[in-house]
């Protein structure tokens, strides 16, 4: 008898186990679409790739371009612009990472790794292309502004220098570089 | 309800019981409008009236906004407008509805410091304590959301500042905030999803008002002696208490009248003194505005998210012992929600036996430092983050965390509280006999001129 007892315990056990695995299962199977619907869709993924003309673009301006949503800055940088990006110590840096999705993530912020080569394949610290995107909560950075002379978040007070490092401020990382390559003279592809 | 013994619903008319046999609706109604209310509650419990009145207000009103509403990039910021200009009434019914928010939250930080200050979140009225500030914050997240709809510049930037909270969460915090936004950046669809939660969350937050009201019909109101009512005889009861309506209800309406007074002067005079200019621009993702400004009831919670930045000492301890998992933007998120986080938990870090802050000495000091605190990290949340605001804030949000974490327990240990007296009967004659020449409420041997 209480062999018989033991069994059909087990096989409640085993049924009420199996119908709470299978409804969690179901209940999950159910439920990710109706979270994953709320991911970018079909048509905001697609606008992946834009060309921008950077042709008219003078030394010591800058153009603003929309892009995926976030503004993009194109700077032409002066010389003194350079030289003083050039002359900052790695160890004055808050964030020592270059932030350029061209190069390995692990790529140092020198002012060379964040600048971008031009169509004859030098790198002459001209063009500067990054996200205009503050790093701390995603304001738009004002440009020739702050203490250290590149760009200054109105938002909460972050000073990114002339190579659009962080410096000073809430913000932890360097503005971000997106996917960008010179096609033509004077045009690139971003993305 | 309560375990206040009180007279309860009796169906007397054959209708009423017909009706009271398959559902007891007329007695749920009945206890829950005729519950027993401490007799010297004073002017600080009637907050609740005023907020039951602006929940049901932002609804109405927010109905009709929709129907007039359309939630598109292109047209959001011209359907407000339409709504001002063309719409019957309709900048009547916007003007209540935006300074509507700004009279819930008054509201809601009166209600929650005069519990701060009673004890009300204590022993037994911790879940109604809890449900209060699960409240608080849907209502935070309503009224945030509720900002984004009319898709001027400080919505869009608002809305990209808070959103760029949630990607400060290591690992999994730039897939939250796609997620959150439908794409890269805050857009149509981020629009189309805040309407549809602004509308939904309201009334979740009617379900759990209900709830809310429930857990302290069960416990019995706190008063401001902290004294229970007696509950060992109906005689005793009644002696602390009066039913709610009329006597509660009819004081409630009154006190909500006075304070509608004062809304109504700002919906008609000042509707846009609380609002920010900048949101009469369209939506610009291509220029931030000078000055981004939260609405003023998220002030003090803004000015303690800016407050650590990467120089504060424990923002580098913090950051050294993660390894820099902890950021001072992560930081900075968890000190916001920390924030409120610790309030929750007032009812396990207060640790003196006294309920009311009235018979304690100390605590007072305290508190009302808390009250000056939470003022001077409002203000300091609506400056630019430079001078000395960054420190005025850190200094605010330090103090903000002590009293929850540090001083609520230890004074529990160190202070010596005055003796509360024995009952409320006790409270409310010494209260009334001097201003009402004497007359005692109880006391059958009061000389009635009438008799």
């Amino acid at each position: 008898m209480s062999h018989a007892d033991d069994q059909s315990s087990n096989r409640r056990d085993f049924l009420f186990y199996a119908t709470g695995g299978t409804a969690a299962v179901a209940g999950a199977a159910a439920v990710w679409p109706l979270i994953n619907q709320m991911n970018p869709s079909a048509d905001v993924q697609a606008a992946s790739t834009q060309r921008v003309d950077v042709s008219g673009v003078a030394e010591g301006t800058q153009l603003t371009v929309l892009f995926l949503g976030k503004p993009i800055f194109v700077r032409r940088r002066t010389q003194e612009e350079i030289d003083a990006a050039r002359g900052v110590e790695m160890s004055e840096l808050v964030d020592p990472l270059a932030r350029n999705a061209n190069l390995p993530a692990d790529a140092p912020a020198t002012d060379e790794d964040r600048t971008l080569t031009d169509f004859d394949g030098n790198n002459t610290g001209e063009w500067l292309v990054m996200q205009g995107v503050c790093t701390h909560l995603g304001c738009v950075p004002l440009g020739e502004q702050g203490d250290f002379g590149g760009w200054f978040c109105p938002c909460h007070g972050s000073h990114y220098d002339t190579a659009g490092r962080i410096r000073r401020g809430p913000a932890p990382e360097n503005l971000h570089i997106p996917v960008v390559s010179f096609v033509d003279p004077g045009v690139i592809l971003l993305g | 309800m309560s375990g206040i013994p009180h007279d309860h619903y009796e169906p007397k008319s054959g209708g009423e019981k017909w009706l009271h046999r398959r559902l007891p609706v007329v007695s749920l109604l009945y206890d829950t409008l005729m519950i027993p209310t401490p007799k010297n509650l004073n002017w600080m419990w009637i907050w609740g009236i005023v907020l039951v009145f602006c929940l049901v207000m932002q609804i109405v009103t927010g109905i009709i906004l929709v129907m007039h509403y359309t939630a598109h990039v292109d047209m959001a910021f011209a359907s407000v407008e339409h709504i001002m200009r063309d719409v019957n009434g309709g900048w009547a019914i916007r003007y209540v509805h935006a300074n509507g928010a700004s009279l819930f939250f008054v509201a809601v930080y009166l209600h929650i410091f005069r519990g701060l200050y009673y004890g009300s979140y204590k022993e037994p009225r911790e879940v109604t304590w809890i449900i209060g500030m699960l409240i608080f914050v849907l209502m935070m997240g309503t009224a945030f959301m509720g900002y984004v709809l009319p898709w001027g510049q400080m919505s869009f930037w608002g809305a990209t500042v808070i959103t760029g909270l949630f990607g400060a969460i290591p690992f999994i915090g730039e897939a939250i905030q796609t997620w959150l936004l439908g794409g890269p950046a805050v857009g149509n669809a981020t629009l189309n999803r805040f309407l549809s939660l602004h509308y939904l969350l309201p009334f979740i937050i009617l379900g759990l008002v209900i709830v809310h009201v429930w857990a302290f019909h069960t416990t019995g109101n706190n008063n401001p002696t902290g004294v229970e009512v007696r509950r060992s005889s109906k005689k005793e009861a009644e002696a602390d208490t009066l039913p709610f309506w009329p006597y509660f209800v009819i004081k409630d309406l009154f006190a909500l009248a006075v304070v509608l007074v004062a809304f109504f002067a700002i919906v008609g005079y000042l509707p846009n003194a609380l609002g920010h200019p900048d949101n009469y621009i369209e939506a610009n993702p291509m220029a931030t505005p000078a000055h981004i400004v939260p609405e003023w009831y998220f002030l003090p919670f803004y000015a303690i998210l800016r407050a650590f930045t990467n120089d504060v000492w424990i923002v580098i301890a913090a950051n050294w012992i993660t390894a820099g998992l902890v950021d001072a933007k992560f930081f900075g998120v968890l000190a916001m929600f920390g924030a409120i986080i610790v309030m929750a938990l007032a009812p396990w870090l207060d640790t003196s036996g006294v309920r009311s802050g009235r018979y304690r000495p100390m605590f007072k000091w305290w508190f009302w430092l808390l009250v000056i605190d939470f003022a001077v990290l409002t203000y300091a949340g609506g400056q630019p983050a430079e001078g000395i605001w960054p420190t005025v804030s850190l200094l605010g949000a330090t103090y903000w965390f002590a009293y929850f974490l540090v001083i609520l327990p230890l004074l529990g240990v160190i202070e010596k509280p005055t003796t509360p007296p024995a009952t409320i009967e006790e409270d409310f004659n010494a209260h009334y006999s001097k201003t009402t020449g004497g007359t005692s409420t109880t006391g059958a041997t009061a000389p009635n001129p009438a008799e």
